[in-house]
């Protein structure tokens, strides 16, 4: 991964955000040309609050090459207060304690290294509600 | 369209075959297809597989594969579905035998993913890689969570996924082409170490080197190649969403609906006239939501077809008699293609010891990535 990739996703990853259509409403996380629900091409800007609730959720014991110091680690589908759902790892917890409906804040944290430079990729994690 | 049939088809054993690269196992395989029918040109090839550049650092495979059997100068394809590679090859086939442009096409799907590639990271890249792989989530991860969502809706247990593991070994137990070609206990499948919770290590398919090939024709020319061709009544391809948060009900896979709702309108069948069906089993939970997105059983009701032997031979519906992706071994490009050698051969009487008596229709279903991909085939024997 070049690092112009991972500079690309900055606004998704550090702000949450996110596209609301002007279509029909939905809001797409994170932005893209047309939206999925209706195909409109106009959308305004919109941030994503920093909490949801777990859809569904894993403990991966078997992680890839760059995770493997992490686990075992839950990861999973969040649905913020606005509909949209993203994926993430839920931390700061007991990994076995994540399950469906269970309340969540989001954080900002480091996620990985990317390439043999190492750069550093942050984005968010989700914690157990306060 | 033309009507189409399948009259030959080749296929290497499915497991960690050191002694064989990329090209040999698709050049045993398409040879013994072509040996079959005693065919000694083709029209096209078309080649399924997942990522050869990953796994062996070589793309460029339709050229390759057509040198590798004598055949340059022959049209060849290479087309990828991630693990539906395989099933896209032979509906890429299919359609270019039923538009009258080629009459003999060679469908094939391939993988070697034991030669020492990342296979984690690898098929990893069949999930979307800003949204999911970034967070260090895996395929068995993905699965899980769809897991976990079926269990919360339906109230699937973990037996319920293990029951389908012992089943599908004990259906590969008599497939002597299997990877892992052996039954095994409950006990053992609830005890195997966790891979990604809920599924355990025996509740998913293993990594596989293999091939599989199968020779389509015009179904008026197929008795000129063999006496049991076994007709394509149709074909149905569909998506879902990429990533799997962005699916309403994350244990429903809507592109298995769909394209199984394609595939039988084609076929001008339903659901109750299939006799026997391979499906993908990557992982345990997936069988039971591909049998309830196909209407093979109600929804929510998949979770018992394993344990009270609706789905086993014998059975009102058995699925995946080859021993599935669980016991035969999943060499991803391979598997699509290698799912319709099974039915072929249960159509025309030539499964053995798993053969599903009197079968006369049959349908095999191969899926991408976390589902965002499915293709579905119905055959008929003729
Ligand atoms: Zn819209």
């Amino acid at each position: 991964m070049p690092s112009p990739r991972n500079w690309r996703e900055i606004p998704a990853r550090y702000r949450l955000e996110a596209a609301r259509c002007r279509g029909c409403g939905k809001v797409v996380y994170p932005a893209r040309r047309a939206c999925p629900a209706c195909r409109g091409q106009e959308f305004e800007k919109t941030m994503l609050s920093w909490k949801g609730k777990v859809v569904t959720s894993t403990v991966v014991q078997v992680a890839p090459t760059e995770f493997q110091m992490e686990a075992p680690y839950a990861v999973a589908i969040v649905e913020t207060p606005e509909g949209a759902r993203l994926m993430t790892q839920v931390v700061d917890c007991d990994p076995g304690a994540v399950q469906p409906g269970m309340e969540v804040a989001l954080v900002f944290r480091l996620i990985r290294r990317e390439g043999h430079g190492g750069i550093l990729c942050y984005g968010f994690k989700a914690v157990p509600a306060a | 369209m033309r009507e189409v049939a399948i009259v030959s088809a080749g296929m290497t054993r499915f497991g960690e075959l050191w002694e064989s690269s990329l090209r040999d196992l698709f050049a045993e395989a398409a040879l013994e297809a072509l040996a079959a029918a005693k065919v000694d040109r083709l029209d096209s090839i078309v080649v399924g597989c997942m990522s050869g550049g990953q796994f062996v650092g070589q793309e460029h495979i339709g050229p390759l594969m057509a040198d590798q059997i004598g055949m340059a100068g022959v049209a060849a394809t290479h087309v990828e579905s991630a693990c539906a590679s395989g099933g896209v090859a032979l509906r890429t086939a299919f359609l270019e035998v039923a538009s009258g442009a080629s009459d003999l096409v060679l469908a094939a799907g391939v993988e070697k993913m034991t030669d020492g590639a990342d296979v984690t990271a690898v098929l990893a890249t069949a999930a979307d890689q800003e949204l999911e792989a970034f967070h260090g989530i895996t395929f068995p991860g993905l699965y899980a969570m769809i897991a976990r969502a079926h269990m919360q809706a339906n109230g699937t247990t973990e037996e319920d996924l293990a029951w389908v593991a012992v089943k599908n070994h004990r259906h590969g137990a008599l497939n002597p082409k299997a990877q892992f070609a052996r039954e095994v206990k409950l006990e053992e499948v609830m005890k195997s170490s966790m891979v990604s919770d809920p599924l355990r290590l025996l509740c998913c398919s293993p990594v596989s080197d293999g091939a599989a090939a199968v020779l389509l024709c015009p179904l008026e020319h197929a008795k000129r190649y063999t006496d049991h061709p076994v007709k394509i009544r149709g074909t149905g391809l569909a998506t879902s969403t990429m990533a799997l948060a962005d699916r309403k009900d994350p244990a429903f896979l809507d592109a298995v609906q769909l394209s199984g709702e394609r595939a039988y309108k084609m076929a001008g069948v339903g659901p109750a006239d299939i006799q026997v069906a391979e499906v993908h089993d990557c992982f345990a939970i997936a069988e039971i939501c591909c049998i309830e997105a196909l209407g093979l059983v109600e929804k929510g009701a998949g979770r018992h077809a394993a344990r009270t032997g609706l789905t086993a031979l014998g059975g009102k519906i058995p699925v995946n008699t080859s021993g599935g992706l669980k016991s035969k071994g999943h060499p991803v490009g391979a598997t699509g293609i290698a799912q319709a050698i099974e039915i072929f051969e249960q159509l025309r009487g030539g499964a053995g010891a798993r053969q599903v008596k009197g079968a006369r229709i049959g349908l095999a279903q191969n899926m991408g990535g976390s589902g965002a991909s499915s293709v579905v085939h119905v055959f008929e024997g003729v």
